[in-house]
């Protein structure tokens, strides 16, 4: 079941606004009740996807915005949307990642796999969707208490 | 924060220390920092990594990109990181396998630096 956002985020393919999204998302992890012991490996994936999102609209020339969504309402769900469909990147291979960049997506695959909590990369029409879902503890409902599961 | 960048010699070593956070904003930093060094003539680079609080993917890529290029030079590039959180970065790229890791400078710069091959 996709979850319901309760955060948005939407940003032009830029490098210094994944750590505005890093930021956020941490923020609302810590909200969430997501444990302070998994915070960094939140905090890294979010970075991940949304760096592999920015690498891959600025690859391919993408001018739409990024987007991330968070959803609190049960396990801590972080989208990351990226708008570069099949038709995009299915050109010449011009678009392809070369030198530093080729060894940086090997590493943000093994990354991204190691880090994010059930993990999915999953392809749509529009584009690619990185989603990551953590554990929280028990929130107490209306307090902004939380408290161990 | 922002990266911060200083180098000094050390024993015939360049040391390149990194403060702050290594990602896809601040990695063209470090690269153009160590292309410097190493078109300089640096050999023997050691990247101190004990001031970074955070450290991407790209910032990897960078490192890696370095050590090959010193390689085709016939030198070399340890890493200086005593840093958990970092250390479990290399562990899972297996990085820890390429670089030579050290808890301290004066570890990495203890031993003489071998001489250029060829």
């Amino acid at each position: 079941m996709i979850p319901v956002p309760t955060v948005q985020l939407a940003f032009s393919a830029a490098p210094q606004y994944v750590r505005t999204a890093r930021l956020v998302a941490v923020a609302v992890a810590r909200r969430a009740g997501v444990s302070e012991e998994l915070l960094d490996e939140v905090r890294l994936a979010i970075g991940e996807a949304c760096g592999r999102a920015v690498a891959r609209h600025r690859r391919y020339d993408i001018s739409e915005l990024v987007r991330v969504q968070m959803s609190d309402d049960g396990p801590y769900t972080v989208q990351v949307f990226d708008s570069c469909g099949a038709e995009v990147t299915a050109g010449d291979g011009t678009g392809a990642p070369a030198g530093d960049e080729e060894d940086a997506d090997r590493m943000q695959e093994a990354l991204l796999a190691a880090v994010a909590r059930d993990l999915e990369i999953l392809r749509h029409d529009a584009g690619t969707e990185v989603r990551m879902v953590w554990p929280v503890r028990r929130r107490l409902s209306g307090t902004g208490r939380v408290t161990r599961g | 924060m922002e990266l911060r960048l200083a180098t000094r010699d050390i024993a015939g070593y360049t040391v390149v220390e990194v403060r702050g956070e290594v990602d896809v904003y601040t990695a063209s930093v470090l690269r153009a920092k160590l292309v410097e060094v190493i078109d300089r003539g640096a050999g023997n680079v050691v990247a101190d990594l004990q001031r970074v609080d955070f450290l991407d993917s790209t910032g990897l890529g960078v490192l890696v990109g370095a050590l090959k290029r010193l390689r085709m030079r016939g030198g070399d590039m340890s890493l200086v990181c005593d840093n958990e959180k970092l250390l479990k970065i290399f562990r899972i790229t297996a990085l820890d396998r390429v670089f030579a890791l050290h808890g301290s400078v004066q570890a990495a710069t203890a031993t003489p630096p071998a001489p250029p091959a060829g």
